[in-house]
């Protein structure tokens, strides 16, 4: 990679001819597909937090356990999450370089599955927990 | 032989950048690109919100009644509206992105227009979801 540095070719000029990568088009895609997911998912998402907002603990428990609301949310965390790891890794590809940004890739990557796996966790044990 | 220098401080390596944003004068689209990038990173710390009320509701009556209490206070309420305007917003913004990927509302006019109801839309969604919310509890 650092004898790249010396050169005066353009980044388009050192990769043209070399072929596809094969996934060049695989995250635009997803992020739309789960961007579409989102926006029925996230409305359904609000209309259970104000649902929620009102009640105490056993209405909230009832609320998430009912197998509707506990689809929605699953899904919902499941498409939220990787649209955020798509999105965040475009910020980060911006602004960090170098090692740090391969470090900022891997992080992200760790947040976003500790977030799914954290929230599908809680979604799951409050509907089969015996709670 | 010569000592190397740090790779970027070499004469060869220092191109000309172009100008970046605040060289420009503010403009609805540019401010709306901003503004989906912002929301879009403030919805990736925010998630930490939905796994801690999850997270309480599952760990039982104290828990909960306890994440309750901070949601429910002033700057938790505070937070859950920006949270609230941030989601929509981003919805919106990729709604128009959408409008784009099939090609349409590139036109001067268009683009002008989307980026405005982007933000009318997410404001008056929120204020909306907020009433309602406040009427329901």
């Amino acid at each position: 990679m650092a004898s790249t540095k010396h050169s005066l070719r353009t980044p388009l000029g050192r990769v043209r001819g070399l072929g596809s990568a094969r996934s060049g088009t695989s995250h635009f895609w997803h992020q739309r597909l789960t961007a579409l997911a989102n926006v029925p998912l996230a409305l359904a998402f609000i209309a259970i937090v104000v649902c929620a907002a009102g009640g105490g603990y056993d209405e909230a428990l009832a609320l998430v356990r009912s197998p509707l609301v506990a689809l929605l949310l699953l899904l919902f965390i499941l498409s939220a999450t990787y649209h955020m790891r798509i999105g965040m890794q475009v910020i980060i590809e911006d602004y960090v370089h170098g090692g740090a940004k391969v470090a900022a890739v891997i992080a992200n990557t760790f947040f976003a599955l500790l977030v799914a796996a954290a929230a599908v966790f809680a979604v799951l044990k409050i509907s089969f927990g015996g709670m | 032989m010569a000592e190397a220098k740090a790779p970027g401080t070499r004469p060869e390596d220092i191109r000309p950048l172009s100008p970046h944003l605040q060289i420009y004068r503010w403009t609805w689209t540019m401010a709306m690109s901003v503004a989906h990038r912002v929301t879009g990173a403030a919805l990736y710390v925010g998630t930490l919100l939905l796994v801690a009320w999850l997270l309480a509701l599952a760990s039982g009556p104290a828990a909960f009644e306890t994440a309750q209490w901070l949601f429910g206070s002033f700057l938790g309420r505070l937070i859950l509206f920006g949270y609230t305007w941030a989601l929509l917003h981003h919805m919106f913004g990729g709604i128009r992105h959408f409008i784009w990927d099939v090609g349409l509302g590139f036109d001067a006019p268009a683009r002008q227009n989307l980026a405005r109801m982007t933000l009318i839309a997410s404001a008056a969604l929120t204020l909306l979801v907020w009433v309602i919310g406040y009427a329901v509890s």
